[in-house]
């Protein structure tokens, strides 16, 4: 196990040092932040006073080992718009995107799940093809459209819930949260069932998949023949085999909410990283989006770590030191 | 007396579209007594696993035991309800299944997999259960049973995991017990032990058994009767000698020849010709007449049972001499 972890590590450390490489190259060979921060009115020694302040008269490579000696001190580089470091402006902006993330994901497993089951356990029940139809729309429907939607029924035409920004907040571990207030909750739901809604059918599809697979298995047919009771052998001898699939899609779904819900914040004017990267890309801020993406490579790594540990708590096979 | 378990004119069926059925299991009756041991011989196909099913209640969806009876103890099953079935399942009859390696929960701990059946019917304190479960493994001849109680059954090899599951059938010291070929999966050495110590078992507390089998050899060394099935239906029951030597029914006389031991050296093995008929298009009248030599224009009705309930035949040309 201990051994496990190390290796994880190792690589771990591998797969984020190949993504500074590429990230740092990628985003420092477009545009030219100097043209769109520079006041034009400026004169050429203040122009080149501006580029010498913000580093980007020196090479690439020389740009690069700068931006590298600074990551291992936990510094991102200064961000050319607010001129504050990069990590703090966008650690402000976090906790917006993963309260709504969180809530968007609870709200597909418990709809997704206990649905997912249903239609496993009774696939040629009505109630069951309605269920697997609703959730191609959910799946093909496209984001913005729906929030959308969501904004003209429940905002405009019926008036229940608010469709922008995040409502009050209250400061709670050092950083501004909705969820803690009524107000701010109320701004969240719109949002977290947009986001919620293409995960919510990517659960049920997946669950219900899991269900007919593990149902057909011996194990489950043995132990009805033991006479357990059907909530025993639902809930324990097959929800159990099925979390193992189940989990490593929600890890990474739960990565691809924090890192993908642009469209999302943007519909909703709500205030998370996903506005701010958008920004900082048409503002060619360069630390922001490099100190973005490399929290995204992190998170993706972490979440994969978090995926690969709690297999071996599911799943006794998975587990090398053979004692279970 | 009444028998632990009658059978009457069991039929399974399972729709296939259109309204039409396959009938796995075709007015199938016969009589178990306590303590009794019955071999349910016959080829993939035959019927012999629905059969056992369906006496379990756990016939797959969207199959169904479509008529007759199964009176066991004095109570009809087919009749009975759901909670009714499930709180006989495991406690008064029990099962043993084909795979070891599939039959145990892969993620539950062996003790788990043995208390939650102790739990499912009776009201005991876990640490009842525990000390139950581990004699219940102690029993089987499992070494260290209370460490092995945590462990799962991935680090088991096959014969042990059989153990473990003929265990959990014992639990509640059933009246009956459906071993569904329990040691097919199993290599012979393990085979033969596996064997003698459900034997051993089942002698000892007077459990009756259905030993479903294709393989006679196995069955001639356990049943006290043995029954032959064919196409969904017992085409021959009788005493186990009196079957094995004096087949009445062509299909069990090919079965018998095609045990290699039954063969001198050098001489070709007999076979039965052709292949088990499938299901949606049996052959009318006696299944088996296209593969069979006596067959001729009587056998396209079908057969009826010749002889009494305990010993019969369903051929209109059986054999009379010995095998």
């Amino acid at each position: 196990m201990i051994t496990t972890i190390i290796r994880r590590g190792i690589q771990a450390m591998f797969v984020i040092f190949a993504m500074t490489l590429i990230v740092f190259l990628g985003v420092n060979v477009i545009g030219n932040p100097v043209d769109i921060l520079v006041n034009p009115d400026l004169n050429q020694a203040e122009r080149l006073r501006v580029v010498e302040r913000l580093g980007l008269d020196q090479p690439l490579w020389q740009q690069y080992l700068t931006f590298l000696k600074g990551l291992t001190q936990g510094d991102f580089g200064t961000s050319f718009v607010y001129g504050r470091p990069a990590l703090d402006v966008i650690l402000d902006r976090l906790p917006a995107t993963l309260e709504l993330a969180l809530l968007a994901m609870v709200i597909a497993l418990v709809i997704g799940l206990p649905l997912g089951l249903y239609a496993g356990l009774y696939p040629n029940r009505i109630s069951s093809r309605v269920i697997m139809t609703g959730s191609i729309l959910g799946f093909s429907l496209p984001t913005f459209w729906v929030g959308l939607m969501f904004i003209l029924l429940f905002a405009v035409e019926l008036g229940w819930l608010p469709s922008n920004g995040r409502g009050s907040t209250v400061e709670f571990l050092g950083a501004r949260w909705s969820f803690l207030t009524a107000d701010g909750l109320q701004h969240m739901i719109l949002p977290a069932l947009n986001l919620a809604l293409f995960k919510t059918s990517l659960i049920l599809r997946l669950t219900r998949a899991g269900v007919q697979e593990v149902v057909a298995q011996d194990y489950v047919k043995f132990a009805r023949a033991k006479g357990l009771r059907e909530n025993r052998v639902i809930l324990v001898h097959i929800l159990k085999n099925l979390m193992i699939p189940v989990v490593t899609i929600i890890g990474l779904e739960f990565g691809s909410l924090i890192a993908f819900s642009v469209v999302t914040e943007s519909i909703f004017g709500w205030p998370g990283t996903g506005k701010l990267i958008i920004d900082s890309i048409n503002l060619l801020d360069r630390p922001v989006v490099v100190a973005y993406l490399m929290m995204m490579v992190v998170l993706f790594v972490t979440l994969n770590f978090i995926i690969d540990i709690s297999y071996t708590l599911l799943d006794p096979r998975v587990r090398l030191d053979g004692k279970g | 007396m009444t028998p632990l378990l009658d059978v009457r004119k069991l039929v399974t069926e399972f729709p296939v579209g259109h309204g039409r059925t396959l009938r796995a299991v075709d007015e199938v009756s016969f009589q178990l007594g306590r303590g009794e041991v019955l071999g349910l011989v016959g080829e993939s196909g035959s019927g012999k696993s629905v059969t056992g099913f369906s006496i379990m209640g756990l016939v797959d969806g969207p199959g169904r035991v479509s008529s007759g009876q199964i009176m066991f103890d004095g109570m009809d099953l087919t009749q009975a309800n759901p909670e009714a079935r499930r709180s006989l399942r495991g406690r008064r009859i029990a099962m043993v299944f084909q795979d070891p390696m599939m039959t145990l929960n892969p993620v539950l701990r062996i003790g788990t997999q043995l208390t939650e059946t102790l739990h499912a019917h009776l009201q005991i304190g876990h640490n009842e259960a525990h000390a139950r479960a581990r004699d219940a493994l102690a029993l089987v001849g499992i070494p260290s049973p209370e460490e092995r109680l945590d462990a799962y059954p991935h680090q088991f090899s096959g014969g042990m995991r059989q153990r473990v599951a003929i265990a959990i059938a014992l639990l509640h010291q059933p009246d009956l017990i459906i071993a569904d070929e329990p040691t097919t999966a199993l290599d012979v050495t393990i085979q033969a032990q596996i064997i003698a110590e459900f034997q051993r078992l089942t002698e000892e507390r007077g459990t009756s058994v259905i030993w479903i089998t294709h393989d006679l050899a196995i069955a001639s060394g356990l049943a006290d009767r043995i029954a032959v099935m064919y196409g969904g239906r017992i085409v021959e029951m009788g005493q186990t000698d009196d079957v094995l030597s004096a087949p009445r029914h062509p299909y069990t006389r090919g079965l018998i020849r095609s045990v290699p031991s039954q063969n001198s050296r050098g001489t070709r093995l007999a076979q039965i010709p052709g292949v088990t008929p499938n299901l949606a298009n049996m052959p009318k009248g006696c299944a088996f007449r296209t593969r069979c030599a006596r067959a001729d224009a009587a056998c396209e009705s079908r057969p009826g049972r010749f002889g009494g309930p305990q010993a019969f035949h369903r051929c209109f040309h059986p054999h009379e001499e010995t095998a």
